[in-house]
């Protein structure tokens, strides 16, 4: 760019587009280490887990220890009922814990407002769980959520709730991961959403309050259109994230050792859980990576839909 | 939640509050606003004194109804049976080498690459961009497997080689670079660059001497982003790692014995000396790091 308001128009007389590139050598081998380095860890994974998805391999063999299978690991995975719910846990996370985005964007209205005081802190108080390694935070919430002595429960026994077993019962351990989660992240989105709020120009909140506007008419009418980019950025990040849950659900329910991973009938077990199990404790390789295949075939589907239906700037 | 957006309540910028009479209605909107919002940081702020507070505790006396509030005397007990259980200082310092190499790879790398988007107007330069955001998109899960697999070929698994593949992949990273491009952009005139070119200075010395001092903030902003991400990362050195020697700090947290054959304290205290340093750089950097944090993901969007 700078080079080029030197010798304007230069380009077209010595040549065109193989003179420019010879030109800007230097920019080509400034970004080659990206591109090099997305081919060996990321290109090149990606494509092989599909291959891997048609083969059983143990995992410690070499490759000519990996035997081709065609469908079978597909067809085993319709047939396999633990799948079906690790599916099922994960789109109930992922749905359960998208209330995080409703709490985070009705906070960054609040904070936004200008009414609010000590705005720093309640932004940086809400931020710090990101900030923390989700496994001490999953140590800790394990702590909280005990059956006898935990704090969620002497909280809600302080209003006659009987105590619950949060992470015994199969019931609850759902619950109890979506809270974690939904702690964990409301804060991120919040500070988001604020942003996105304040590069909105405060005209027209003026221009419409001077035509009588109420402040319903204002957050549907003017707030949530101009936000729509910023929606759809977190919305696709928080599919991508919650259908990718690790963390806290093998911690949660049962950890690194459990040879049950998901605790009581599996109800905690997410797909990457099982994933993990399957590879790293069970050795099924090939069945592993049919696994992955599904699970980024659910989480393309999932973003495609929303930025297909909700996501554009309307027509 | 709803009776807080009420009308006097949320209006963006009420300047009436301060000119106009302030009525019940109006204060009564204010308290709830302020309940809500404090409620929420305490819910925040308290799972972390918790950890504190049971990390120095006995089990004892952190089974008790109510809960504990204050820090208790046997802070030193539960340390000795941390380091008697797991290397836990060696896991530190292989979770401050491994982040912090990784971050500085990926200050340099990154920047050259933000550098390069933002002030060389080249062939395929969009188009080059839009394909390493779109990188961004892909769900990591489906890279794992294969992944393991590679490093396993490359050798990568075995002996002290085994923090390479948590240090080497991703030191150019699409954020990082789409992050370094952003601000190079915005932040460095053309006409400086234009000027040592004249001087007959180096591509590559332009850049290691005229922008890299210019976007220091920048850097800043990354290298904690980096790191963090780093010290705290748990599924992949789980993979990788196969000795509690070589262990990062996650990983060894989540080996510690669980809940029921283990003193509480002694795993909260492991929890503790795991979120402390990347919690107080945090706390010293809150304001800048998240106006950066924000500025980026707007702009990303």
């Amino acid at each position: 760019m700078a080079s080029s308001t030197l010798e304007a128009g230069g380009s077209r007389r010595h040549g065109g587009t193989l003179y420019e590139m010879r030109r800007n050598i230097w920019a080509y081998i400034f970004i080659a280490p990206f591109f090099l380095l997305f081919a060996i860890f990321g290109l090149f994974p990606y494509l092989y887990a599909f291959y891997l998805s048609f083969v059983q391999w143990d995992g410690i063999g070499g490759p000519a220890s990996q035997q081709w299978v065609g469908l079978e690991n597909y067809q085993s995975l319709f047939r396999d009922d633990v799948f079906w719910k690790s599916i099922y846990n994960s789109i109930w996370l992922f749905v359960v814990t998208s209330l995080n985005l409703v709490i985070a964007l009705l906070l960054a209205f609040i904070l936004n407002s200008g009414l609010v005081r000590f705005k720093e802190f309640y932004r940086a108080a809400f931020f710090a769980p990101i900030v923390a390694s989700s496994v001490a935070i999953a140590i800790i919430f394990s702590t909280l959520f005990g059956e006898r002595y935990g704090a969620l429960n002497y909280v809600i026994g302080l209003v006659g709730i009987a105590p619950v077993d949060w992470l015994g019962s199969a019931f609850w351990i759902k619950p109890a991961i979506a809270l974690v989660v939904i702690w964990r992240y409301f804060g991120w989105n919040t500070i988001i959403y604020l942003a996105g709020l304040q590069s909105i120009n405060t005209d027209l909140y003026e221009a419409a309050r001077v035509d009588g506007a109420g402040w319903r008419q204002i957050f549907f009418r003017i707030t949530m259109p101009l936000m729509r980019p910023v929606i759809t950025f977190t919305v696709i990040l928080s599919i991508i994230g919650a259908l990718q849950l690790f963390e806290e659900p093998l911690l949660l329910a049962g950890g690194t050792a459990s040879t049950s991973p998901g605790g009581t009938d599996r109800a905690g077990l997410t797909v990457l859980v099982y994933m993990y199990s399957q590879a790293f404790q069970y050795l099924e390789f090939g069945y592993a990576a049919a696994m992955s295949v599904a699970l980024f075939v659910i989480i393309v589907v999932f973003s495609f839909l929303y930025y297909r239906f909700l996501g554009r700037e309307e027509a | 939640m709803a009776s807080v957006t009420s009308p006097e309540g949320v209006v963006p910028r009420v300047e009436t509050h301060h000119t106009g009479a302030i009525t019940m209605r109006d204060r009564i909107n204010s308290a709830i606003m302020y309940i809500l919002l404090t409620l929420l940081a305490l819910l925040s702020i308290y799972p972390f004194w918790w950890m504190i507070v049971a990390s120095t505790r006995r089990s004892a006396t952190i089974l008790t109804a109510p809960p504990p509030l204050l820090p208790g005397g046997a802070l030193g007990l539960n340390y000795e049976q941390l380091v008697a259980q797991l290397p836990y200082w060696r896991n530190t310092i292989n979770s401050v080498g491994v982040a912090g190499i990784h971050t500085i790879l990926v200050l340099f790398f990154c920047s050259l690459g933000g550098y390069a988007f933002a002030k060389f107007r080249f062939p395929g330069r969009d188009r080059l961009f839009g394909l390493m955001l779109a990188t961004m998109m892909i769900p990591g899960v489906l890279g794992i497997i294969p992944s393991f697999m590679l490093m396993r070929w490359l050798g990568w698994l075995e002996g002290a080689d085994n923090y390479l593949p948590l240090i080497i992949p991703g030191v150019a990273n699409a954020f990082g670079i789409f992050w370094m491009r952003q601000y190079i952009a915005s932040a460095i005139p053309d006409d400086l660059m234009d000027a040592a070119r004249i001087d007959g200075a180096h591509e590559f010395g332009i850049y290691w001497k005229i922008v890299l001092p210019v976007v220091t903030p920048a850097l800043a902003a990354l290298a904690i982003f980096t790191f963090m991400g780093k010290w705290n990362d748990f599924f992949w050195p789980l993979i990788v790692l196969k000795d509690e020697i070589d262990y990062t700090l996650p990983v060894a947290l989540a080996s510690l014995p669980n809940l029921y054959s283990n003193e509480i304290g002694v795993q909260l205290l492991g929890a503790t000396i795991a979120i402390a340093p990347v919690m107080i750089v945090f706390l010293l950097s809150a304001r800048r790091f998240m106006a950066g944090l924000t500025a980026g993901a707007v702009k990303g969007s």
